[in-house]
């Protein structure tokens, strides 16, 4: 057994060896950190949230169809499978499927984004504003447009980064790693949609 | 100059060559877990029991997410206990405010009742 295997078996691995810590590398390590520290960010809303409708006397219930909001969850769920299949074409070194497929992610994130944004428009129109709503009260609209519109500057952080890294990756100056630690964040953005779309619009149809 | 890899050489195998037939089958599941909370916003139930199914199912949603898009299964199970329990952790905690959300709505026992709340 050589020296650098007796300092293996001698100390964990990532103490002392240089190994990274559970044998993952800086940068996905890094992600999954934000990841976690974002998942509080967007837990801490919706508690904040869920606070404010359990303790108000009335909550309104404004929303009348699901078929937008149906559409935007279809399109993010099909965009984190793009986005799969994009960090596996790269993965295998398929540089031109990776990036089509990476390009079609961006896609659905930018329709995903328009559709919102009329969403947004329609409540608008209709009297919504942060501090003020047709319907009663106005913590609604404050809570409404805070979650959906930190979930909304993901999604197009995300589409940038997307795009930036896509063509970087094309051109050679990024690997299929930097591909994946990207989708890793697409994929938390997917996930954190799965948590809005209950709580902010299925629990607050008017029936 | 060549930087070095960023990936060591003891890092587990790419799991990204998985078959495209496993990742649709999780993306069907996904799926229909989200039509399935759809159909329970027009069940004819409780407030109470539609928060807690669409939590439930949420939660499915979001596991298969986290274990298979994002591959945490494949990675070391330290990994994985770390993302999960350190989360985990923070989102448990996070908590603490729901017993306060319904003295504000039963006014009770510390408070006064909010006006309106308990005559509705």
């Amino acid at each position: 057994m050589g020296q650098a295997d007796l300092i293996m078996e001698a100390h964990a691995p990532g103490l002392t060896t240089g190994i990274p810590p559970f044998s993952v590398s800086a940068k996905k390590m890094a992600i999954w950190l934000f990841i976690i520290a974002d998942a509080a960010t967007f837990a801490a809303c919706l508690v904040a949230y869920g606070f404010l409708r359990n303790g108000a006397a009335y909550w309104p219930r404004p929303f009348h169809s699901i078929t937008n909001v149906a559409i935007m969850t279809f399109i993010l769920l099909t965009s984190s499978l793009t986005m799969l299949l994009g960090v596996r074409a790269a993965k295998v070194g398929a540089r031109s499927a990776a990036f089509g497929w990476t390009l079609l992610t961006a896609l659905g994130g930018i329709v995903f984004a328009l559709l919102h944004i009329r969403e947004w428009l329609g409540l608008i129109s209709e009297g919504m504003s942060m501090f003020h709503n047709q319907w009663g009260n106005p913590l609604f609209g404050a809570s409404f447009f805070s979650i959906t519109g930190l979930h909304l500057l993901h999604v197009t952080a995300g589409v940038v980064a997307l795009l930036v890294v896509g063509i970087r990756y094309t051109r050679g100056r990024y690997n299929a790693d930097d591909l994946e630690v990207t989708g890793l964040y697409w994929h938390f953005v997917d996930l954190v949609w799965m948590f809005v779309v209950p709580f902010v619009y299925l629990l607050n149809l008017s029936q | 100059m060549v930087d070095a890899p960023d990936v060591q050489k003891h890092e587990p195998p790419a799991r990204y060559t998985d078959p495209i037939r496993r990742y649709l089958i999780i993306y069907f599941c996904i799926l229909v877990l989200a039509a399935l909370q759809f159909f329970i916003a027009y069940a004819h139930i409780g407030a109470t029991a539609k928060f807690e199914r669409m939590l439930l199912i949420a939660i499915a949603e979001a596991g298969l997410a986290l274990m298979f898009f994002m591959h945490l299964w494949a990675e070391r199970r330290g990994f994985l206990v770390f993302v999960i329990v350190f989360t985990g952790f923070v989102l448990i905690a996070m908590q603490y405010g729901w017993t306060d959300s319904y003295r504000m709505e039963l006014g009770a026992p510390y408070s006064q009742p909010k006006q309106g709340v308990l005559h509705q």
